[in-house]
């Protein structure tokens, strides 16, 4: 079957490439990682026409197990997803770093990914884009709203929105005062910790207003005033600060989750040369600066910082207090069968009635 | 003669056989291998049961489904009772040239994508949507209430979805009807009740239940409608699966509720047929 | 004999078309009554009036006396078996049958009884189980009937149930009808537009034209002396002129459109008529008339075809330039005939029929 599905879409593949003789690059990646005005400057500067995918990070390793790592050129999973999927299923091939214009990244930044994405003797990863996960608030309505465990919070009853995904579980854990990421390697400790987040997020479920699953709905939601506190990503926060300034991303008390995009080439992509021209292109200190005005995510590129606009600085400096930088908890690499656990915890939380 | 006929029936039949295969026979196969392989305790592959034996001791499993299996047919019996009347209207009481124009107009949103118009469900629904807002302003209610994200909610959105699906055979069922049989009854001293229920849906009986089936495994078998208007209560088998597949990257767990989705539904329709003394040929044809 | 059905100045009008115009009619206990016209004439309409599908838009209309304006279809004692049947496809033949009884919360076993006596009735013993897509045309025909009599009404309305048979079993059925009716002794109303049905099988036959009747009489009465042009047209075969009038009296005289001069019978006032219509059933027309013979208009006329169909034998012939249709005698009399010979023929006075009109 596979490898009919293979042959299928190698046919289509050869068939649309021999209509259209233009050089492509397919991406899989997420909404917003490739604004419109850069790929029209790269397909302008290169002659290489892009094709995106919009996906999230459990879609992009199922859409590249199932077609063993073929069918793209380039995708955009999170640093610590790649090496745990690399070693079961291969799905991606070892980034050759001479080609990476290193001196336009954060050196720290690209030692970290690579020390992360390592299987065997390679590593597998470039750094792209870093945000952190935290709190979405309305002050005027949730004033108070400090850490994770305020999503468990009687007073915002009907008011508060979450992701039913792993981050979530590991803020609650963090908000306890646990350490989950200490736990990773021990699968039953890690369990009966998640085990007991779970049943702290059961009890409270009747607070729970939606479980989101498009970021897009979220923001609409909080927008509206529906949502008071949700569990979401930095950017998004400030981007509705700069609509209504009484939303505001929050740095939860016991950390904010960092994570670190990267871009990772699969197995069988058959651009490859076009994938690496994409990477340097993209992290260029002018093109990164574009990225992060619009969208807000931080960049690994290292001299953006003087094309970014001002309010990127303010905006980090608003959520973040020193303490807080100090405090975010990076997610280190994901141990296999680790999102097994999970699935069934989270599933477990979704049948409470 | 006969041989000749046979053999080209067979070279007539073969592209069609061999689409078949290709597209739905292997793919179970492949399904039901996967669903059969799992890892023992040193994460070596084996050939192991485990993935079925899991469904049925795992409460929460069985559990969603069973829910689900309820739900879908407690949505195959509403959007036939909403569909009825409107399908009975439509042939039988209009105009046939009303009837034509009321037949497109109930196709027209079914032009648009399920996800546009569970989208558009959920701006009328929602805490600030648009039926909200006409109520505060006629003074109905005094602060907004959420009329997303429960059962009642996500089972008026499957309706919605799958009312398609029960018009068409209900019209194409009853448009054969003529419209004598109904009088003769009437005649020989039928109630209308009798003839609703002596005449009219046992002659519908078979697009009944095609459009049951039809809209039976549509809703068992959606995923966007629950898990969009549901929200938070509403875990549906489908998810279930995704969640495997996706989430847990269990494919092997995944495809055995799959399989168990295909069989047990399969199971459901088969009681269906027989307790409604409906063939499945018959059905069909 | 008791009246069964009154109808008083029955109208019924769509928009601005009147189906029913004014029609009065009563039917007698156990008789077989025929409502014969041609297609589109209203006899649908005023039958579902009867039935009670349609209100009319005026007049009375009583059953034993009883007036059933408003009265819905399941509680008037008529029963319709409809012009396409309209057997239940998904009962057998004895739940057809037994729809009715069971309406009436009849026990189980007198409906089995019932529907069985119904079946033997009918012919059809044996068949009760049998699917209504298993039986041939007659058969379905016969169940119709077996179903509205079953309940045993005071008025079998029935819509050209022999319409779709094909022409053999339409007459073997004309007869069974017939047998049946006089058995059961219901009174029958039953539409066609078909003569031969309703002469063969009526105690009494109205006919109807363009939402009137036009007569209503025996069916022998009907054929011997239509009181309309349209009647005398409409029944039975007949030879039609389009004349003038030349002459009134002593006796009328009249010139056809072939130029042919006849003394006719007035059958309505002609006085003041300048044009006629004269009718000649082929059967009134004698050859080689004896030359004693008085009363007779006598003319030649040029054999064209023989149709010979056994006792029905006729010929067609040439009179001036029209062509008409003469029956001949089933004494084989006339067998030598052939075409092209040219006989004398003669027709009595009393039957050439005229009527005032084009
Ligand atoms: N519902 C209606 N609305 C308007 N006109 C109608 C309606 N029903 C019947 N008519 C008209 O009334 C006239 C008589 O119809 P009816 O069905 O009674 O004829 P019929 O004598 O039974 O003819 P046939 O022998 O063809 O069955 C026809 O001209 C028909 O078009
Ligand atoms: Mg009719």
């Amino acid at each position: 079957m596979k490898r009919i599905l293979v042959l299928a879409v190698m046919l289509t593949l050869s068939l649309s490439s021999s209509a259209f003789s233009q050089e492509t690059l397919k991406i899989l990646t997420w909404k917003g990682y490739a604004p419109q005005q850069l790929v029209d400057k790269f397909e302008k500067e290169t002659g290489i026409k892009v094709e995106l995918t919009l996906s999230n990070n459990e879609e992009m390793i199922a859409k590249l197990r199932a077609t063993r790592g073929a069918g793209f050129d380039l995708a955009q999973p999170s640093q610590d997803r790649i090496s745990s999927v690399q070693e079961k299923y291969q799905i991606y091939q070892a980034m050759d770093y001479s080609k990476i214009n290193a001196d336009q990244l954060i050196g720290s930044m690209l030692d970290a990914v690579k020390k992360n994405t390592a299987v065997g003797g390679d590593s597998f990863g470039v750094p792209f884009c870093y945000g952190t996960s935290g709190l979405i608030v309305n002050k005027k309505l949730a004033a108070e709203a400090k850490d994770y465990s305020d999503l468990l919070n009687k007073a915002y009853e009907g008011r508060i929105s979450y992701r039913l995904k792993r981050p979530t579980l590991i803020g609650l854990a963090f908000a306890m005062g646990d350490d989950p990421f200490a736990k990773y390697n021990d699968a039953a400790a890690y369990e009966a910790l998640m085990n007991s987040v779970a049943e702290k997020m059961v009890a409270a479920k009747p607070l729970v207003k939606n479980y989101w699953s498009n970021g897009d709905a979220l923001l609409e939601m909080v927008r509206s005033g529906e949502v008071a506190v949700a569990m979401g990503w930095d950017n998004g926060g400030w981007k509705l600060n700069a609509e209504n300034p009484d939303i505001d991303f929050v740095a939860p008390a016991s950390g904010a989750l960092g994570w670190i995009d990267t871009f990772a080439i699969p197995a069988k992509a058959k651009n490859v040369e076009a994938a690496y021209k994409w990477i340097n292109f993209i992290l260029a200190p002018e093109n990164a600066a574009i990225f992060t005005n619009l969208e807000k995510y931080g960049t690994a590129s290292k001299g953006a910082d003087k094309f970014l606009d001002k309010e990127i600085a303010d905006n980090f400096k608003r959520s973040f207090s020193e303490a807080d930088i100090d405090n975010i908890k990076w997610y280190p690499p994901v141990p296999a069968n680790l999102e097994q656990i999970e699935g069934k915890i989270l599933d477990k939380v979704k049948a409470a009635q | 003669m006969k041989f000749k006929l046979s053999s080209g029936l067979f070279i007539f039949l073969t592209p069609v056989l061999l689409w078949l295969f290709l597209l739905i026979v292997i793919p179970q196969i492949e399904l039901l291998l996967m669903s059969l392989r799992g890892e023992n305790n040193l994460g070596e592959p084996i050939w192991t049961f485990a993935n079925y034996l899991h469904f049925f001791t795992e409460e929460i499993y069985w559990y969603t489904f069973v829910r689900t299996a309820t739900y879908a047919i407690i949505v195959t019996v509403l959007t036939f009772i909403v569909t009825f009347p409107v399908a009975f209207y439509i042939t039988k009481v209009v105009s046939k040239r009303l009837s034509v124009f009321l037949t497109i107009l109930l196709l027209v949103p079914f032009w648009v994508s399920e996800l546009v118009r569970v989208y558009g469900w959920m701006i009328l629904l929602r805490e600030s949507g648009v039926l909200n807002h006409i109520m505060l302003s006629l003074g109905l209610i005094d602060k907004p209430v959420e009329m997303l994200y429960n059962d009642i909610s996500m089972i008026m959105g499957l309706v919605y979805t799958s009312m398609l699906f029960m018009v068409v055979p209900l019209i194409s069922s009853l448009e054969g009807m003529d419209d004598s049989l109904i009088e003769a009854a009437h005649d020989l001293g039928a109630s209308k009740w009798t003839i609703f229920t002596r005449i009219v849906i046992p002659y519908a009986a078979p697009g009944i239940t095609s459009g049951s089936i039809v809209v039976f495994m549509l809703a068992l078998g959606n995923y966007l409608t629950p898990n969009l208007m549901g929200g938070k209560n509403s875990l549906w088998f489908t998810e279930q699966i995704y969640n495997q597949f996706i989430a847990s990257f269990n494919w092997n767990q995944g495809a055995a509720f799959g399989f168990l989705l295909l069989l047990l539904s399969s199971l459901i329709i088969w009681v269906g047929l027989k307790m409604s003394k409906q063939q499945l040929g018959r059905v069909l044809s | 004999m008791p009246v069964v059905l009154d109808i008083v100045d029955l109208t019924k009008r769509f928009a601005d078309f009147v189906a029913v115009d004014n029609v009065c009619f009563q039917a007698e206990e156990g008789k077989f009554f025929s409502i014969l016209g041609p297609s589109g004439c209203g006899k649908t309409t005023l039958l579902r009036m009867i039935a009670g599908f349609l209100e009319p838009t005026s007049g009375s209309l009583q059953i034993r006396g009883k007036d059933m304006l408003g009265i819905p279809p399941n509680r008037r004692p008529v029963n319709l078996v409809f012009q396409n049947l309209a057997l239940f496809p998904m009962m057998n033949v004895a739940d057809n049958i037994g729809f009715g009884l069971k309406r009436q919360r009849c026990p189980k076993k007198e409906i089995a009884s019932k529907t069985e006596a119904m079946l033997e009735r009918v012919h059809l013993s044996g068949y009760g189980s049998k699917d209504i897509s298993q039986l041939s045309g007659g058969q379905k025909q016969r169940v119709a009937i077996a179903r509205a009599l079953v309940l045993e009404p005071s008025i079998l309305l029935l819509d050209e149930p022999l319409g779709a048979l094909d022409l053999k079993l339409r007459e073997q059925m004309k007869i069974e009808l017939k047998n049946l009716q006089r058995e059961v002794g219901t009174t029958f109303i039953y539409i066609t537009h078909d003569q031969s049905e309703a002469l063969v099988m009526s105690d009494t036959v109205a006919v109807m034209n363009a939402g009137r009747f036009e007569q209503i009489d025996t069916p022998r009465n009907l054929y011997s002396r239509p009181a309309s042009s349209f009647v005398a047209g409409f029944v039975g075969e007949t030879n039609i002129f389009a004349a003038s009038v030349e002459d009134i009296s002593p006796t009328l005289r009249l010139r056809a459109e072939n130029g042919v001069l006849f003394k006719a019978t007035a059958m309505q006032e002609m006085a003041g008529a300048k044009k006629g219509r004269l009718f000649i059933r082929p059967e009134a027309i004698i050859l080689e008339p004896d030359s004693g013979l008085d009363n007779l208009n006598r003319f030649e006329v040029t054999v064209r075809t023989i149709l010979f169909d056994g006792s029905n034998t006729k010929i067609l012939a040439m009179l001036g330039d029209r062509e008409i249709t003469v029956a001949l005698p089933q004494n084989q009399q006339f067998a030598h005939i052939t075409p092209g010979e040219t006989v004398s023929a003669g027709v009595h006075i009393d039957a050439c029929k005229c009527y005032p009109g084009e």
